[in-house]
């Protein structure tokens, strides 16, 4: 495991821990928000360490607290993970050998551990990029959870911070190098229109895998830029 | 007793959407044309992700503050600042607009 720090350059380990801090706030308002909305203090932990996914738990929450069922606050929240099959094709080589870190790997990926990894190009600081960032969101998303579950309402809510507009951000500044050559940008414009048209009618989750269509947009013109 | 079963299920589920990415990869063999075509999904699903997470809230427009505090932070980035700036930025932007009653 020490190699594997490392490998990593101070800066991209302080941009890592920025965005595990940022995410630790965020578990304390899912935490904090699920339990002043009347639900048991054990409901938050449990899917923090369970479901690991937060745009997933929020609306589940959401779903249960306006009266809508378990099956429907499920089905959601299946919905808007789908995305991670995709990320985890895309990541799947990072994980290392041997059934544990399969398990464990897959488990922490995420928008931002899979974003993160995506963005660098030489494998062994993909590999440890992607375990730090892994473990640290896992374990700061868990704390944060911990601390808004039992601490209530001092930390309400995070849009008061603009973290609503952090995290695409963060997303943003790790996806743009890789839109460099046209045909990557066409596919990605095609993508955006198809996920923003489509995004008030459908449920959440399903724009984003619509985008993939996008792709089809690539195909043809000018070489790939590798 | 039911609200744990939900959540087992959900976690269950989501657990196996992440599982079955790297299996599949794992099974195929990825030439290079299929590597390119990959990398250019993700780009195209970050993209989307990015689009939607700024502008779509419940199904409609998700509010000046939060998109102009996504644009300014991806001018940074576009502009190559330090990531952490970019990040900062962005939030500082929305959190601002809101303290000034903009939504």
């Amino acid at each position: 495991m020490r190699s594997l720090w490392r490998t990593l350059d101070r800066e991209l380990a302080r941009d890592v821990a920025l965005v595990c801090v940022a995410c630790a706030f965020v578990g304390a308002s899912f935490g904090a928000i699920t339990v002043s909305s009347g639900l048991p203090v054990w409901l938050p932990m449990l899917m923090s360490v369970v479901v690991f996914a937060g745009a997933a738990q929020f609306m589940f929450v959401a779903i249960i607290v306006s009266g809508g069922n378990l099956f429907a606050a499920v089905l959601t929240g299946l919905l808007v993970n789908t995305r991670l099959l995709p990320l985890g094709f895309a990541v799947g080589d990072v994980f290392g050998d041997g059934w544990p870190r399969r398990l464990l790997g897959s488990h922490v990926t995420t928008d931002e551990t899979a974003a993160f990894a995506m963005a660098q190009q030489d494998p062994g600081k993909r590999r440890a990029v992607f375990w730090m960032c892994g473990i640290g969101l896992f374990v700061c998303w868990n704390i944060g959870t911990l601390l808004g579950a039992f601490g209530g309402t001092v930390i309400g809510d995070t849009d008061a911070f603009g973290l609503d507009a952090a995290f695409p951000a963060v997303l943003l500044a790790l996806v743009l190098p890789s839109l460099k050559d046209g045909p990557t940008r066409r596919a990605a414009a095609v993508g955006v229109a198809i996920a923003l048209a489509t995004a008030p009618f459908v449920t959440p989750g399903v724009p984003v895998l619509l985008a993939l269509v996008g792709v089809v947009a690539s195909l043809g013109g000018e070489k790939v830029a590798s | 007793m039911m609200l744990v079963l939900a959540v087992v299920v959900l976690g269950a589920g989501t657990f196996a959407f992440r599982v079955a990415g790297p299996a599949l990869r794992a099974r195929v063999e990825i030439s290079p044309r299929v590597e390119t075509l990959m990398v250019i999904g993700v780009a195209v699903l970050f993209a989307a992700l990015v689009a939607t997470s700024t502008l779509i809230e419940n199904h409609g427009f998700a509010g000046y503050a939060r998109t102009a505090g996504v644009l300014v932070g991806g001018i940074l980035a576009w502009r190559k600042a330090p990531f952490v700036l970019v990040v900062l930025a962005a939030a500082g932007t929305a959190a601002m607009l809101r303290l000034l009653g903009v939504p």
